[in-house]
């Protein structure tokens, strides 16, 4: 117990004097280290345009106002696209992460000395690679559009959904299984009547919730061609047509909006 | 008293997911309805896709070997500018973060608080980095303060929100111990609340750390300065080597990154 005493006895403190030191310092240390970042940051700045950035900002207010609302009457197809990309990709990163979960498990794994670390290798190489830069490799190869979207988005998803997943499988209930087990059930059976009913709550979950950050992520592929309403984004945004930008903007809103909406009902209705 | 002889065919079947079968099909059909829609719309170009392979080829060895060194210095500043972006962002947003959390919790703050932060944490959050990114390279310039800017409000988004639920699910005895020294609201939220959500501010924080510098690397595709933009620059030139050097880079740190926060992580909770 950290106490103090003066004159009129003993006091309570939170630490003891050492613990206050290694405290105080670790706080200098960490400012320091951020000042120097901001500072190494603010030399490679160019402050005029910081200081222009109100001017520009209402500038950039009076192109877009009023949006030209003419124009969303074009979105529905590329807003159905953005949608089916968020979708279909993460249904694919579904079906393909659920065979290299199993195997990435500690408790499921046909091999840990093999199999498991292939599996986990693949899941981090998904996971580091951001959809974006898999958009960019992906648009090289299938071509431009919404098929290289739905891949990048299924690229990037394989590894989040197959980490949390096999997370998932590693924290099940094991009287279950041994239940199961001693029926005399096969290897399978026991995998789809033991371990796949304790996962299918987080798989529901982690489904969803990949799903709404699939939304989010598809609206932007499109810059870099692979489809959906970025594509629109990009090519106004190349025109300096900002009243049609803002309608964009608007549209995204309410599609992150909806679809943060369904995905907190269909959680709220799965738990 | 019934044998089981006299029940031979009796067996049990699974219980299925969704107990009402009317809504049972309904869904099966919706689903079967929408993919056929979705893949119907697709327009998938079979014959670009297997013109691909060839040119994924190509590609790939131009990517081969990956050439750390031509422009290791390009690299070198620019995954530096990287790791700056990554700290100073992280360290401005969680300090954004903590009051705006606190206002957000709906235990600790009165309701027009509340909303107002929580609506400030939902714009921060809608948009992706990079078209925010956009909007600020438009606004502060090209180069990294742009990128601060941008993983900064980010980082606001992410860490208040989770912040503000965790201060929200905290145990109520313990700040009702604390209210009944006759603490005011500020030792309150020093003794009652700090102590509770500690644990988690850190490993978010460290976890968000990871984030920043993965958001980093993309953000700079758009001018915000970082290991993007050095990546951008490679692939403008086509020097596909270097491209390869930097994503390899990129995959090595994220990596390591990783490991790093799981085990901070770990040690805080």
């Amino acid at each position: 117990m950290a106490v103090s005493s003066d004159d009129d006895g003993l006091l309570w403190r939170r630490r003891t004097r050492r613990g206050d030191l290694i405290t105080w310092f670790a706080w200098l240390i960490g400012a320091a280290l951020v000042a120097g970042c901001l500072s190494l940051i603010s030399d490679k700045t160019i402050w005029e345009f910081v200081w222009s950035a109100p001017r520009e900002a209402a500038d950039l207010g009076s192109r877009m106002i009023p949006p030209d609302w003419s124009y969303s009457a074009q979105l529905w197809r590329p807003l159905w696209d953005t949608f089916n990309i968020a979708t279909l990709g993460t249904a694919m990163a579904l079906i393909v992460s659920v065979p290299i979960a199993f195997c990435a498990a500690r408790n499921t794994t046909p091999s840990t000395t093999f199999i498991r670390p292939a599996a986990l290798f693949a899941i981090a190489a998904s996971r580091s690679i951001n959809s974006l830069i898999w958009a960019l490799l992906l648009v090289v190869i299938v071509g431009p559009g919404v098929f290289a979207g739905v891949l990048a988005i299924a690229f990037r998803s394989i590894g989040f959904c197959g980490k949390l997943l096999y997370e998932a499988i590693e924290e099940i209930d094991v009287p279950p299984v041994e239940a199961v087990t001693a029926t005399g059930a096969s290897s399978g059976q026991v995998l789809t009547y033991g371990v796949v009913p304790q996962i299918m709550p987080a798989f529901a979950g982690i489904s969803v919730f990949r799903w709404d950050i699939n939304i989010r992520e598809s609206t932007i592929l499109g810059l870099v061609g692979a489809g959906g309403i970025g594509l629109q984004l990009s090519a106004s945004i190349n025109n300096l047509d900002w009243s049609r930008v803002a309608v964009i903007l608007i549209a995204i809103l309410a599609t992150v909006i909806v679809s943060e909406w369904l995905s907190a009902k269909i959680r709220g209705a799965l738990t | 008293m019934t044998s089981a002889a006299s029940t031979p065919l009796r067996s049990w079947k699974r219980p299925p997911i969704i107990a009402s079968p009317r809504l049972r099909w309904a869904l099966a059909l919706g689903l079967g309805v929408y993919l056929a829609a979705a893949l119907g719309t697709l327009d998938i170009n079979w014959i670009r896709v297997a013109e691909g392979w060839p040119r994924a080829e190509r590609f790939f060895s131009g990517f081969m070997p990956p050439d750390f060194v031509s422009r290791g210095d390009a690299i070198l500043s620019g995954l530096l500018e990287s790791l700056w972006m990554t700290v100073a962002a992280t360290a401005l947003g969680v300090l954004i973060s903590i009051p705006v959390a606190i206002g957000g919790a709906r235990n600790v703050s009165p309701m027009p608080v509340y909303l107002f932060c929580r609506s400030l944490m939902a714009v921060s959050r809608t948009f992706h980095e990079v078209l925010i990114a956009i909007f600020f390279v438009k606004l502060f310039g090209f180069g990294p303060f742009a990128g601060v800017a941008t993983l900064t409000m980010a980082t606001v988004g992410f860490y208040a929100k989770l912040l503000a639920e965790d201060i929200e699910a905290i145990s109520v005895s313990q700040s009702e111990a604390i209210r009944a020294t006759g603490a005011s609201w500020l030792q309150w939220l020093d003794y009652a609340i700090r102590p509770q959500v500690r644990p988690r501010a850190i490993g978010l924080a460290v976890y968000r750390l990871d984030i920043n510098f993965r958001e980093s690397a993309i953000i700079g595709i758009v001018g915000a300065g970082g290991i993007g933009a050095t990546l951008n620059t490679a692939f403008d030139r086509y020097e596909f080597d270097t491209a390869a050097a930097i994503l390899l880079i990129i995959i090595a740190i994220v990596m390591a990154a990783e490991y790093v926060s799981g085990v901070i992580r770990k040690a805080v909770q």
